[in-house]
């Protein structure tokens, strides 16, 4: 088990490397003098100069992508130009609303979605299964911006309920998560309820109704555990989403995160922290990828025999891409 | 020999499909007694599957519906009685042994798992003593018992297939219904399960209803036999009755068909025809169109079973003559 | 044989009385039954023709500014009322529309080639396939709302940039699919018996490989649209995508913010649009995912 860990991570790497070779490329590339963003309009070429030599700006591409490339090895992102503090520092201070808005979401929209999805393919047709296949069918076709702004009209604006901005309280928190959880429950529904009914139809649940087991404990020991493993797919890419995502509810519920702090940042030309926050959710996303397919493992043993056995990265299971919105 | 274990009588049985109501059994009637190994043969589209279903209570209910007719266990009519009391007798009274082996069992769970599932649904026992009976099975069938652990994807098809055995004779059901066992394996694999199975027969004098296409397999194992067509038996006996005197058309096709080894023929026999669709069924004998000795009244007229000899029984208009054409 | 296949056997022998029985008819035959996807279809439809039409059904010019009838409630006058500048917000919707299928339809088909062909060179010459699949994973690795804020702040915010950065985030699926698909396909015995008659790696290619790859291809391209639909609107939401004043729906929401109080319909029917065409094209897009499965449905 271990060594196919170890493997993985090694695999990993030159994706991690290309990573950070491309953030690094694409903020070298932007417009304008770094010097001039730090110190303002006024200043003086000498001061320009010293701030060139100062920070290693007038090196080049290779050198400069080096010294980053180590600087992150050691947990160095760079220094904001607008604060003067270490990117991580700032990052550290905003990730937790991330974190907390991007799980506690993404848990609603796995009991709602797996609940819903499990009892849309048992009672395929009837009513409730065309509720929750429309309903989630919407989730998935609209913007989470949008969907936050509706909400906060209902609760906030006409019915009263809930506040619509700040983050200090519980009470705070429940639009935010309400609006993501959703948007996750869904894409998770969907994934459930298809891949239940990919499962039912198998030979093997013939044989559990042969052997005189009940319908429930059918469908949840033997179909549901089958179809988990493309549900875990869709449940960690909607983690990945939402970390780089949650930009858009976090602007809406002006929630101090990190995808409003990187956009913030692109605004304020402020690109060592666009840098460092990519790279960074990019990281953590890879992480969670890992993570995945280690549950795989313990979910479908014939993954883990494939595991075992080849050396070279999986075919059946697929990559985790993350979506935005 | 003497009780009748499993009476089908005049069984009928729909598929109500896009508005197409397609008949699958058309009132077929069977008899098992304790102890006989029943075959039942036909191509496929016959209705055999569809027998088994209706005897488990395993017929999907949207699309399927079983419209007429009562199946007899142990005296007590199946169709009537309560899901609650169906699942009390699937597994322990009546079991069943799938066509495919390798989708048959669950890719998640141990095969000791799914064996102790059955056991543990219809006997009081501990955890141990489960596991314990769940291994002996898998020794009866032949598999050691340290691969209790191992999962499904981890054995031969031939092996996977004794495991559904394990499974369907773990409480030791008085009615096996085997479904086509032996036709997704190849011939030696074939030819041990088949072994396999008379053996467990013996031991645990299991009546079983053997479903195959395969007639060599039907003179192996069963003791009696019924010739499915179109969703009708066109004939039935024992062995050597339906063997040697091979009354119906149907049947006699059949048994051409088979090539012979020994003789010098060019060409393989084989039926004209088709199948007939099931939605759109010929009028008359279900047979005729594919049949050599048809006359104008079989077009008409859809025969009765009817006794030519003790025990013998055959769906044909000419089936006395043709003997006496012999 | 389990019973469905046998019904759907019998079904089947039916079928072959119809005349016409190419695949691409079938498909179009089991889509047709589809309603919910027929219906979604037809409101792409509407929407396709309204926005190709736009210049000639709205009743206002789109940025027509009219500060007497500012912030008006929907009336009679403006159907959907009116904006902060006074312009018709219907006719911005409309008008909207062109952005969104220009900017999706142009992204996803840019998308689909460079990715299906990256992927059929992957599955075809073992000796890139490690490069380019490498590539791909590290394009993957970012996620994909991130990259496009920094391709985008890379090159500026507007719209020819935000499509630029949308189109390199749609590619990495099309190749991933492609070359799945070829791979399956190039195992298969009738491509050995092309090669074994002669024809030439082109040929076969051409002929063989790419009809039978669509099917996915077809079904990721509808679903991927929604994905840069959705993408659009969010970029231009947060400012990094169509600049103002142009009427693209995701910049008419964030500049409606604002007034969600009393003027709640300047951003909230703009959203109801992006819903419906995403709606529209997710039916489409499962219709076709059904009609093209080769294994027919329950």
């Amino acid at each position: 088990m271990l060594k196919f860990i170890f493997r993985r991570i090694l695999l990993m790497l030159p994706v991690v490397f290309g990573i950070i070779v491309i953030i690094f490329t694409l903020m070298y590339l932007t417009p304008g003098d770094p010097a001039l963003s730090i110190l303002g309009e006024n200043a003086t070429p000498e001061q320009i100069q010293a701030i060139h030599d100062e920070l290693g700006l007038d090196d080049p591409y290779l050198v400069r992508l080096g010294r980053y490339f180590f600087g992150v090895l050691q947990g160095d992102f760079g220094i904001s130009y607008k604060s003067g503090r270490p990117v991580m520092d700032e990052i550290l201070q905003r990730y937790p609303y991330t974190l907390k808005l991007t799980f506690a979401s993404v848990l609603l929209g796995v009991i709602i979605g797996v609940t819903a999805g499990i009892i849309s393919a048992i009672r395929q047709y009837s009513i409730l299964d065309n509720f929750f296949t429309t309903f989630s069918l919407f989730g998935v076709s609209a913007p989470s911006f949008w969907i936050a702004m509706v909400l906060v009209l209902i609760f906030s604006v006409r019915l009263k309920l809930l506040p619509a901005t700040g983050s200090y309280e519980f009470k705070h928190w429940i639009l935010p998560v309400f609006t993501l959880g959703l948007q996750a429950s869904a894409s998770i529904m969907r994934m459930t309820r298809s891949s239940m009914l990919e499962v039912i139809r198998q030979d093997y649940i013939r044989t559990s109704k042969a052997k005189g087991q009940s319908e429930f404990i059918t469908v949840m020991k033997h179909a549901f555990k089958n179809a988990l493993v493309p549900i875990i797919t869709v449940i960690g890419i909607r983690i990945c989403g939402f970390l780089a995502g949650a930009v858009l509810v976090e602007t809406v519920f002006a929630i101090p995160g990190l995808g409003k702090f990187i956009i913030d940042s692109v605004n304020f030309k402020d690109y060592p922290i666009v840098q460092g926050g990519v790279l960074w959710i990019g990281l953590n996303c890879i992480v969670i990828n890992l993570i995945v397919d280690i549950i795989y493992c313990f979910v479908d043993p014939r993954i883990k025999s494939l595991y075992a056995l080849k050396k070279t990265k999986k075919q059946k299971v697929t990559s985790i891409t993350a979506q935005g919105v | 020999m003497d009780n009748e274990l499993l009476k089908i009588n005049n069984l009928v049985v729909q598929y109500i499909v896009d508005r197409d109501v397609i008949e699958a059994i058309n009132g077929i009637s069977l008899t098992i007694h304790d102890g006989e190994t029943l075959g039942l043969v036909g191509e496929t589209g016959a209705g055999k599957t569809t027998t088994a279903l209706s005897i488990m209570g395993l017929i999907p209910n949207p699309p399927g519906k079983i419209a007429e007719g009562e199946i007899y266990y142990n005296n007590e009519n199946l169709l009537k009685k309560s899901e609650k009391d169906m699942r009390k007798i699937r597994g322990k009274e009546i079991a069943m042994i799938f066509q495919d082996p390798m989708t048959s069992l669950n890719p998640v769970l141990t095969v000791g798992d799914q064996i102790m599932e059955v056991i543990k649904l219809h006997n009081k026992v501990s955890q141990e003593e489960a596991t314990l009976r769940a291994k002996k099975m898998l020794e009866m069938v032949g598999i050691p018992g340290e691969r209790y652990n191992e999962y499904p994807h981890q054995f031969s098809g031939g092996m996977k297939q004794r495991v559904v055995i394990a499974i369907a004779l773990a409480c030791n059901p008085k009615l096996l219904i085997a479904d086509e066992p032996t036709t997704a394996l190849d011939v030696t694999i074939q030819a041990q399960v088949l072994d396999l199975m008379k053996k467990l027969k013996e031991e645990f004098k299991t009546s079983m209803l053997l479903i195959t296409h395969d007639l060599g397999v039907v003179a192996e194992v069963c003791d009696s036999v019924a010739i499915m067509y179109s969703g009708e038996i066109v004939e039935k006996g024992n062995i050597s009755d339906v063997f040697r005197n091979t009354l119906h058309p149907y049947t006699k096709g059949l048994f051409n068909s088979i090539p012979d080894v020994n003789s010098e023929s060019e060409r393989l026999e084989s039926i004209p025809g088709m199948v007939s669709d099931p939605s759109n069924l010929p009028k008359g004998c279900k047979f005729h169109p594919r049949c050599q000795y048809k006359t104008a009244a079989c077009e008409e007229q859809n025969p009765e079973l009817r006794e030519i000899s003790p025990g013998h029984l055959v769906r044909c208009l000419y089936a006395k003559q043709t003997i006496e054409e012999k | 044989m389990t019973i469905m296949s046998e019904i759907t056997i019998v079904k089947n022998k039916g079928a072959i009385k119809r005349k016409k029985n190419t695949p691409m008819y079938e498909v179009w035959n089991r889509l047709k039954k589809n309603r919910m996807a027929m219906g979604g279809l037809i409101v792409l439809f509407i929407i396709l023709l309204s926005a190709i039409f736009a210049p000639y059904i709205i009743p206002y010019d789109y940025a027509e500014q009219d500060y007497d009838a500012k912030l008006q409630l929907p009336n009679s006058e403006h159907w959907f009322g009116t904006d902060n500048f006074g312009r018709d917000i219907f006719s911005r919707i409309i008008y909207g529309g062109r952005y969104t299928l220009f900017i999706s339809f142009t992204c996803i088909t840019i998308a689909a080639f460079i990715g299906s062909i990256m992927g059929l060179i992957a599955a075809f010459y073992s000796r890139l396939d490690n490069i380019i699949m490498r590539i791909i994973d590290i394009f993957m690795g970012i996620p994909s709302m991130l990259m496009c804020v920094s391709i985008i702040a890379a090159l500026g915010s507007n719209m020819w940039n935000m499509m630029i950065a949308l189109c390199v985030t749609a590619v990495p699926e099309f190749a991933r699919i492609m070359r799945a698909q070829v791979l399956t396909i190039k195992e298969q015995e009738f491509i050995e018996s092309a090669r074994s008659i002669g024809a030439s790696n082109f040929r076969i290619i051409r002929k063989h490989i790419i009809p039978n790859s669509m099917a996915p291809i077809i079904v990721q391209y509808t679903l991927g649209a929604v994905n840069v639909i959705l993408m659009s609107a969010a970029l231009s939401f947060i400012g990094m995508g169509v600049q103002p004043p142009t009427p693209e729906w995701g910049l008419m929401i964030s500049a409606g913010r604002a007034y969600l109080r009393d003027q709640w319909y300047i951003c909230i029917l703009p959203g109801l649009a992006i819903v419906v065409t995403s709606y529209a094209l997710n039916l489409l897009g499962d219709g076709l995912r059904d009609a093209l499965d080769p294994r027919l449905k329950q």
